[in-house]
């Protein structure tokens, strides 16, 4: 029982910090303590990415194979709560200022993320529904955190219903999967797989793959994105754009290889098939967007297509090559969104990316890193962004699908469109921009940050590649 | 010095990195800040690597210069120089000097300007040292980027619809090879160029789509590079990026164009294309052949209805360009030799072309072939320097553009009769379009009215283009400048290339009687 709850260790100590922040917030000054509370949730979670990345290498399992702690489970943590500290700190300057940073958001930000490290660490159907559920239940309180705002809360109610839709299936699939397994842990599952599938399985699976494929915004199931996106306040969408995609991806990866190990070629079409319709229809929505975040929602649906790519591969070099690649993602997002929330007119937040008309003009220091960003975005080389892609690329093309590479260069082609469409209206426009984005010094930091490490990275990526190596090497044996 | 090629490659970006920087403001004195920074990390650049050229060991057909170190994704960080390439990076050194100096007259967000060609630079010169594929890959990309601000923030009235077909164009062309270069890879284990080069790459048919691929998986990552390569040279019918490009650019910019970028491509063809895929190369030779002799008389006729000067230069540039692959894909040492001459005399002659439009833009701000006319009365300098160019560009013998049409028809009479033949009409057309824009511009009287206070070229101009009136002679007279350095490379480059095809043919024919 010890041995148990020592590997489970930083989730106790998240979840027991937020109730006790809860408490104390309730307790004493309720919303004065917000700002506190953010810097402190943030450092704890920057201080728990610390102690779980330097902390010890092997594989541990407690609770009789539920919950698994292996270097692919520490490394998207460390991700994970990296990025969720990232988004934190960026967004608290932001709420602020607009009067809605509520004492609830921090905590709530931790308990999803509690919820995201059972993900990634689930060795179990059930707890991979006890991690989905608490991260998700988390995520629809948030996204309508602006409760006197019709869009806000629109996009709330919207996550809320297509996300229990998909909770359902998920779930649905699961029982197809105990049923016919006869089990809930993966260790299981993998043996009751092997060889020959039994159809009901393969329904179950598949039903599990939808489910998952809505977390992570995957075509056809990413209706949600851009309202949901466009509707929730700017740093909760930069929150949704990070950590819960790289729980979900982990979380998919975890289901596919090791409850699903043994059957590859069952899940590799779905999967390929998600990948290809995300790349494309991520890259042609969004090139009639005008708002910022709609464009972001479909972005990050075409990434998450590049991401399945890596992972349809089926192969141990697939993993490690999702992995750089989320990890490179999250980056980028981070540093776009701390621009996208400092981008204001008048006090008001601004979305309209024609607003960003002439931007180097006023501000050539920012719009050089936008740019910088942008053709990482759209993974043009040198930058890291490309790095990100040639890995998936070299992933499926020695997974056996070659035609689903050519596909995603064709697709990062029409992608690139809508990037540099930015480009254009910072750096061609015509009359000046009023557009003020100079207020907080921490968005500066990380768009800097960011920008500098799309640049510096790709020297040797920051030990990022060996890492992801061999935490794809504990998941696929 | 062991690392002599990244100091010579990276000597602009460091320079842009400093503007970047340390310089602020946008008053007068800053603007003449950067341009000198800018000019003196160009030529710096260009004494440092003459140390490449006069170190360099022309009977040695292996790379030179090398410097490895490990990178990520178990690719490498390997740089060096080879008959093939060295040209084309002192080709690169000697042009940007000249740029920088043409810009001098720039108003508008110098620093910037400055910092994009200082990159470029950077780019343009990694390309042609690079020894891994990713690492050609990143330059050749990232090349991109800088140029596309410099048409779309310098550029002309048409300025957004270039710059985006220009990279849109030319990203496409080269994400197939992206996939290609991932599949060699995959296959032969190593991004190693000079590994590559001696890898044989399957070549036994096989079905795709039901379509039987001559030549298999070769012809396969040939058409991949292929598609990279062709847009990027410009070959005809994906050349029409390259009008759009060169109008809308700033001078300095279709100099850049002109002068080097388009030389990537046709350095990939050597590079990659020919000797990495000897088998897939002989597959598809005749259509290569007769698309560049398509290129040739048809983009000359297209220049002769041309009303802007730079669109004219620009379609010659791609009948140009149409010599270059006709004498790579004609195999043999006076085919290669002459596609390099070309390429390396068609640098001076259009940078000098376009450098020589930008001399009246910059009077006029018009490059309308109907607003000038008797220009010769006022700017004799000017009429003799743009005359000289005009013939290197027509061919005309003792200028360097001679010596490189005549090697390459020579190659290419010994391969397919008839598409020199057809080519050889080029040269006629060549002078047509040539002379009569000549005409048009400068002889007859000087009777518009705008043109009467037009002043003849500066000190500043004229020093620009005495160092490529120069080349263009010297190179005329005595090319073995350039055949001394690159003959033995190409010499290896051929033998090797003949004798893996001769093997496939033979493995090949040994299928067949076991059939």
């Amino acid at each position: 029982m010890q041995a148990d709850l020592n590997v489970i260790l930083p989730e106790i100590l998240l979840s027991v910090y937020a109730m006790a922040a809860l408490l104390g917030a309730v307790y004493t000054g309720k919303d004065r303590l917000a700002p506190l509370l953010v810097w402190v949730t943030a450092a704890l979670m920057a201080l728990l990415a610390i102690w779980i990345g330097m902390g010890g290498s092997g594989t541990r399992t407690a609770f009789g194979g539920m919950i698994n702690d292996d270097g692919f489970a520490r490394f998207a943590k460390v991700t994970i709560l990296l990025s969720a500290a990232a988004v934190l700190v960026l967004g608290q300057d932001y709420m602020e200022r607009r009067d809605i940073l509520r004492f609830e958001y921090p905590i709530l930000v931790a308990l999803s993320v509690v919820g995201m490290m059972v993900m990634v660490s689930a060795g179990d159907l059930m707890a991979l529904y006890m991690g989905l559920e608490l991260q998700s239940l988390a995520l629809y309180v948030i996204a309508s955190l602006r409760r006197d705002n019709l869009k806000s809360t629109e996009a709330g109610l919207k996550y809320f219903v297509l996300g229990a839709l998909s909770s359902g299936l998920l779930l649905f699939g699961a029982s197809l999967v105990y049923g016919f397994a006869g089990t809930t842990l993966f260790s299981g599952i993998i043996a009751a797989a092997d060889g020959q599938t039994p159809l009901g399985l393969l329904i179950g699976l598949v039903l599990v793959i939808s489910g998952l494929a809505f977390k992570i915004s995957a075509v056809p199931f990413h209706m949600w994105t851009p309202d949901v996106y466009e509707g929730a306040p700017t740093p909760i969408t930069a929150f949704f754009a990070t950590a819960p995609k790289v729980a979900a991806l982990g979380l998919f990866a975890r289901v596919v290889h090791d409850a699903f190990g043994g059957v590859i070629a069952d899940w590799q079409q779905v999967l390929a098939a998600l990948s290809l319709l995300s790349m494309f229809l991520g890259a042609i929505a969004a090139i009639g967007q005008t708002n910022i975040k709609r464009l972001m929602a479909y972005s990050s649906i075409a990434h998450m297509g590049y991401a399945l790519m890596g992972l349809a591969a089926g192969t141990a070099f697939g993993v490690q090559a999702m992995l750089v690649y989320v990890a490179i993602y999250v980056t980028m997002n981070v540093g776009t969104f701390a621009f996208i929330l400092s981008m204001e007119r008048d006090g008001q937040p601004v979305t309209d990316i024609r607003s960003l008309n002439l931007y180097s003009k006023a501000e050539p220091g920012r719009a050089l890193a936008m740019l910088i960003l942008l053709f990482s975005l759209a993974g043009v080389p040198p930058l890291l962004g490309f790095f990100g892609k040639l890995y998936v690329l070299r992933a499926a093309y020695e997974g056996g699908l070659a035609w689903l590479a050519v596909a995603g260069v064709v697709a990062s082609v029409i992608g690139a469109f809508y990037y540099l469409r930015i480009v254009y209206y910072m750096y061609f426009g015509e009359e000046g921009s009023t557009l003020e984005t100079g207020r907080s010094v921490v968005q500066w930091v990380f768009l800097m940050g960011s920008a500098a490490v799309m640049v510096v990275g790709i020297v040797n990526m920051f030990g990022v590649e060996t890492m992801a190596q061999a935490a794809a090497a504990t998941l696929v044996r | 010095m062991d690392n002599l090629l990244s100091i010579v490659t990276f000597i602009p970006a460091i320079a842009a990195a400093i503007l970047a920087i340390f310089l602020r403001g946008e008053d007068a004195a800053a603007q003449t800040n950067a341009k000198w920074v800018a000019l003196i990390a160009t030529t710096l650049t260009f004494l440092v690597s003459l140390f490449i050229l006069f170190g360099f060991d022309a009977s040695n057909t292996g790379f030179q210069f090398v410097e490895e170190r490990a990178w990520l994704l178990g690719l490498k960080y390997k740089m060096g120089v080879d008959g093939i390439s060295v040209l084309f990076v002192m080709l690169t050194t000697f042009m940007m000097p000249l740029t920088i100096a043409a810009s001098w007259g720039m108003k508008t967000r110098v620093k910037e300007y400055m910092i994009a060609f200082l990159l470029l630079e950077t780019l343009m010169l990694g390309v042609f040292v690079a020894l891994d594929l990713v690492l050609f890959y990143l330059f050749f990309e990232a090349g991109l980027i800088p140029m596309f601000l410099i048409i779309g923030i310098w550029g002309g009235k048409e300025r957004i619809y270039a710059a985006f077909k220009f990279f849109l164009y030319t990203f496409l062309g080269s994400v197939l090879m992206l996939v290609a270069m991932v599949a060699m890879f995959v296959e032969a284990g190593t991004t190693d160029i000079p590994t590559l080069l001696h890898h044989e790459f399957a070549s036994e048919g096989f079905s795709l789509l039901g379509i039987h691929v001559i030549g298999g998986m070769q012809t396969l990552l040939f058409l991949a590079f292929f598609a990279s390569f062709a847009v990027k040279m410009p070959m005809w019918p994906v050349h029409t990026w390259l009008p759009d490009a060169h109008v809308q650019a700033p001078t300095a910019g279709s100099v850049v164009l002109a002068a080097i970028l388009l030389k990537m491509g046709g350095y990939g063809f050597l590079r990659f294309s020919l000797p990495m895929f000897p088998v897939g190369a002989e597959v598809l030779t005749p259509l290569i052949l007769w698309l560049s002799a398509i290129a040739i008389v048809y983009t000359s006729l297209v220049a002769l209805a041309q009303e802007d000067m730079k669109k004219l230069i620009a379609y010659s540039s791609v009948a140009h360009m149409g010599y270059v692959t006709m004498g790579i894909f004609a195999a043999n040492q006076q085919g290669l030799d002459g596609a390099i001459f070309q390429m390396v005399s068609h640098g001076f002659i259009s940078g000098a072309l376009f450098l020589c439009v930008g001399v009246i833009y910059d009077r006029m701000h018009t490059r309308e072939i109907d607003a000038y006319g008797g220009l010769v009365n006022r700017m004799p300098a000017y009429a003799l320097i743009f005359m000289f160019f005009t013939m290197a560009n027509v061919g005309l013998p003792g200028t360097s553009g001679f010596v490189g049409e005549f090697l390459t028809l020579v190659g290419v009479f010994q391969v397919n009769t008839w598409v020199a033949a057809v080519a050889a009409t080029g040269v006629i057309l060549s002078a047509a379009y040539a002379l009569w824009l000549y005409r048009r511009v400068m002889m007859g009287d000087l009777i518009k009215e705008s043109l009467k206070t037009i002043t003849d070229m500066s000190r500043r101009e004229r020093a620009i283009f005495a160092p490529l009136v120069a080349m263009t002679l010297i190179l005329g007279v005595y090319p073995r400048l350039v055949t001394d350095i690159t003959g033995p490379s190409v010499e290896a480059l051929i033998s090797n290339v003949e004798l893996a095809q001769s093997v496939a043919r033979t493995a090949t024919a040994v299928a067949q009687v076991a059939h």
